[in-house]
């Protein structure tokens, strides 16, 4: 409301007062004319008779104005030169030659002005339907009562529902100040279940002092007011709470797809793979790497980037980790304390050679234009699409991970080294092959959590460091070597620490979710779902 | 094992290396910092003195990490939270002997007055007085190992499980003390410090009280290790380090052996960090990351775990090391750290001293 312009306000109400339907036809020869050739005062009343009669043959008229192509020949004639041909303005018809002396029409501020409104009133009618909800949500700013007209005539056209919302709204917003008590009431009750936090700030207004005396004097619409920002507010709690769980769930999918990897690697072989995070980091590389290959050497690839990147950033990190596996992991099975200090040495070295490949600094990674953006659900509920792409993906990687596990013969073998090493190699598994190959499956999937990491946050030689405990959490929570007890504890310890995030701030909901984890230990050693058995350690 | 441990490195030998050592930080640093003339070829500068006890500090801390890890089979990644809470409470006792002469001249610690406190927390109070901020290094860090430690080996959980429990702990604690709201400074830490005791903290003299401190409290903690691993206790540890369940079928609980060290180490530990602090002039939370306390994992591998001996040589070597890499090289330190973590695992899973022990005993044989 504060940025009301008043040349923009009295046109609005110029236009309300002179649209009428019969008033549709070309406009005036000479209302054009003194566009092209008249002092400001006179284009200023041209704008407002142009836009009064909400021609849409005038707009191109008010484009050339707005983008200095329309030029004054002599002052006598209005030509709009686009650099090549030359139109008259007033009957359309082209020029055969362009002439010389064609002069600039020079605008101030108050033309300028009186020009958007102009637009402004004629794109509510527009045929383009992105031109009028822009319009209408120019005119949202600076509802008042002089366009309620303007508003009316617009709604009874209207055929789209996002649009004519938007129209009832500001219509509602411009009845706050109606004579009419019943009129205000009807439009405090369309705001208030609206559930935008800007109508709040328009109820709210009607509350506050005018010096001794309420804005709005009638009582019982101050009530309804007061009940109308009340439902505001529940509905704004309700958006709240539904980010917060969006936010959770996206956390979530992204430690599962962290710890899904480690799932594989530390369920089979006892693996404690500090290099883990290291990994997510190369896949996230990976993808700035494909990124800028691709656009460099074929741009016209980089909307789709991202589906290459994904199986590069497996093969990478597979390939980092059939490397660590063949040449140190393979050495250390049976002593997981070494294991886990020889792979901390590995991350050392990863993480200081890609420093040295890339430099220390954070790199770069845009998303393409279909990743985003995002959906609007509430007024203060935006779902990312690069979000929600990780969550399909993390549901695309789990199935995935599910069905080579149980549907392939590799997955057989898998399973079979997880439940009994001995017995599975003694009935033929080639169980080296076979950890192998389980490694590589697991490094891989690190890697594809790193390019869908590369999509949401930064990319640096740390990335990965600040993912190893959370994934290590996940899967202690989870319980070994199960794919299910994965998902739930990545998703439940997403949520979690989102919620408490909004209580208590973010470093305090990390050392409660901690605490939270420790204690659970306690009461449930094997993590939420224990392979069921009878076995003793040693 | 008992055998190798008594008789090669507390030998004779050992005593000897053991007095020695005395001899070297309590007498002949002193002097030659103090007493020899700056320009003089034999002066010990105080940058020396300064590394030499810092890495005297590292050396304890991996003691304290052979006693749990190398004797009892625990393998804590969070040592360095009790390393770090020690130097806290010494850095709370030195933030408050500051007094009046901070930037603010303000009785609270400088930090507090740049976030518009008006007055100590409680857990501040009484820490401008030297006993207590030591009683609080002391009891502190070992109250949080007792009750960690009760809760953790109570249900039994040990090896891997256990020792990324105590890495997510450290990593909860830094992220606790990096916040201005925890107040002990946030982000900075404590530093500036001016006087420790009514002594400047960085006069010549009071450098080397804290030397020769540090060397007694390292010689110190070195015999009470002996004591504790020669005793019968001792033997129940490695016992508990080498089947703990067959220790638990003989009739014993391991669960007081394993709290008892466990509690001992961080209280160590937090000694270490307590000495360390007035001879570095800051501590902040860096200290509690988790890449720190694995390193001193490394220290303890790469001297020799269970041999007392090995981590102390094992915190000298690596760290020397590393003060020059990382002066001479300092992109290609993370390189080597990390492909000694890789060939100690490897080639050298009993370390130096381990591996020095065992060529002994073959030639023993042979003979």
């Amino acid at each position: 409301m504060t940025f009301m312009r008043p040349t923009f306000l009295a046109l609005l109400t110029l236009v309300v007062c002179v649209v009428s339907p019969a008033s549709f036809a070309k406009p005036a020869p000479e209302l054009v004319l003194q566009l092209a050739t008249g002092d400001n005062d006179a284009k200023v009343a041209a704008l407002y008779a142009i836009a009064g009669s909400a021609d849409p043959e005038a707009l191109p008229i008010l484009e050339a104005l707005r983008d200095d192509t329309l030029k004054s020949l002599g002052g006598k004639q209005a030509i709009i030169y686009d650099g090549e041909t030359a139109i008259d303005a007033v009957t359309g018809a082209k020029l055969a030659k362009v002439p010389d002396e064609l002069e600039d029409v020079v605008s101030n501020n108050r033309v300028t002005n009186a020009l958007e409104g102009a637009l402004a009133a004629l794109d509510l009618i527009s045929p383009d339907k992105a031109l009028r909800l822009a319009a209408v949500k120019k005119l949202q700013d600076s509802a008042n009562p002089a366009i309620l007209p303007l508003l009316d005539k617009a709604l009874a056209v209207e055929t789209d529902p996002q649009t004519i919302t938007l129209l009832r709204l500001t219509q509602a917003a411009a009845q706050l100040q109606h004579p009419d008590k019943a009129t205000r009431l009807a439009a405090i009750e369309t705001l208030g279940a609206s559930g935008e936090p800007n109508a709040k700030q328009l109820l709210a207004a009607l509350l506050e002092k005018d010096g001794a005396n309420y804005k709005e004097a009638d009582e019982s619409v101050r009530v309804a007011a007061q009940q109308g920002i009340n439902s505001i507010n529940s509905h704004l709690k309700l958006g709240e709470t539904l980010g917060g769980l969006f936010t959770g769930l996206s956390l979530g999918s992204i430690l599962l797809l962290a710890a899904l990897g480690l799932a594989i690697t530390y369920g089979l072989m006892g693996v404690i793979n500090m290099a883990h995070g290291e990994l997510i980091m190369i896949g996230a590389y990976a993808a700035y790497a494909v990124q800028n290959v691709i656009r460099a050497h074929a741009p016209g690839l980089f909307e789709y980037y991202p589906l290459i990147a994904i199986p590069v950033a497996f093969m990478v990190s597979a390939l980092v980790g059939v490397l660590m596996e063949r040449l140190v992991i393979r050495f250390l099975y049976g002593r997981p304390l070494e294991t886990l200090l020889a792979t901390w040495g590995i991350s050392l070295m990863l993480i200081q050679a890609v420093r040295s490949l890339f430099g220390a600094q954070n790199v770069m990674v845009e998303n393409p234009a279909w990743l985003s953006g995002g959906i609007q659900v509430m007024g203060n509920l935006i779902l990312p699409y690069n979000r929600l792409a990780i969550i399909a993906f993390a549901v695309l990687v789990v199935l995935g991970m599910g069905l080579i596990l149980t549907r392939t013969r590799l997955g057989l073998f898998v399973r079979a080294v997880t439940q009994n090493r001995q017995m599975a190699s003694c009935v033929g598994v080639a169980t080296p092959r076979v950890d192998t190959v389980a490694f590589a499956l697991g490094s891989g999937i690190a890697g594809l959590a790193g390019c869908a990491l590369s999509q949401v946050g930064n990319v640096g030689p740390d990335l990965g460091q600040g993912y190893i405990i959370d994934s290590f959490m996940v899967v202690v929570l989870g319980g070994v070597g199960q794919l299910a007890g994965t998902v739930y504890a990545a998703l439940g310890l997403g949520v979690l620490n989102k919620l408490l995030e909004g209580f208590a701030g973010a470093v305090l909901a990390k050392i409660a979710v901690l605490v939270f984890i420790i204690i659970f230990i306690q009461k449930r050693p094997q993590g939420l779902f224990a392979v069921k058995g009878r076995f003793v350690e040693q | 094992m008992e055998k190798t441990l008594t008789s090669r490195l507390f030998g004779p030998k050992a005593w000897a290396a053991l007095a020695a050592f005395s001899a070297v930080t309590l007498i002949l640093v002193p002097i030659l910092n103090l007493l020899v003339p700056e320009g003089s070829a034999l002066h010990l500068s105080t940058y020396w003195v300064t590394l030499i006890g810092k890495i005297m500090c590292y050396a304890i801390v991996a003691l304290a990490m052979d006693l749990v890890w190398g004797y009892t089979g625990i393998l804590s990644l969070g040592h360095g939270i009790f390393f770090a809470l020690g130097g806290y409470g010494m850095g709370m006792y030195l933030m408050r002997a500051i007094g009046r002469e901070g930037n603010y001249q303000s009785d609270l610690p400088d930090f507090m007055v740049f976030l518009n406190w008006k007055e100590l927390p409680w857990y501040w109070q009484g820490t401008e007085h030297f006993l207590w901020a030591m009683l609080l290094v002391v009891v502190v860090p070992g109250l949080l190992a007792f009750i960690f430690g009760y809760f953790a080996f109570r249900s039994r959980i040990k090896g891997v499980y256990f020792s990324i429990i105590t890495q997510a702990m450290t990593y909860a604690a830094m992220l606790l003390f990096f916040r201005n709201e925890t107040g002990f400074g946030g982000n900075n830490g404590f530093t500036d410090f001016k006087r420790i005791l009514g002594f400047h903290i960085t006069a010549p003299e009071t450098r080397i009280v804290l030397f020769g401190l540090t060397a007694t409290a390292l010689i110190g903690f070195l015999l009470l290790g002996r004591y504790i691993v020669s005793s019968k206790l001792g033997r129940v540890l490695a016992a508990i380090r080498d089947a703990e369940s067959r220790v638990m079928f003989s009739g014993y609980n391991p669960l007081p052996y394993k709290l008892f060290i466990w509690t001992v180490s961080a209280v160590i530990c937090a000694i270490a960090g307590a000495l360390y602090v007035p001879q570095v002039g800051i501590i902040n939370p860096g200290e509690m990351s988790p890449a720190n306390s694995i390193e001193i994992a490394i220290w303890t591998a790469v001297g020799g775990r269970g041999t007392l001996i090995g981590p102390l040589i094992g915190a000298g070597l690596i760290n020397g090391v590393k003060s020059y890499f990382t002066v001479a090289f300092p992109e290609y330190w993370l390189y080597f750290l990390g492909l000694i973590f890789i060939l100690v695992t490897l080639w050298l899973p009993r370390g130096v001293v381990g591996q020095i022990q065992t060529y002994f005993s073959k030639q023993e044989k042979r003979a």
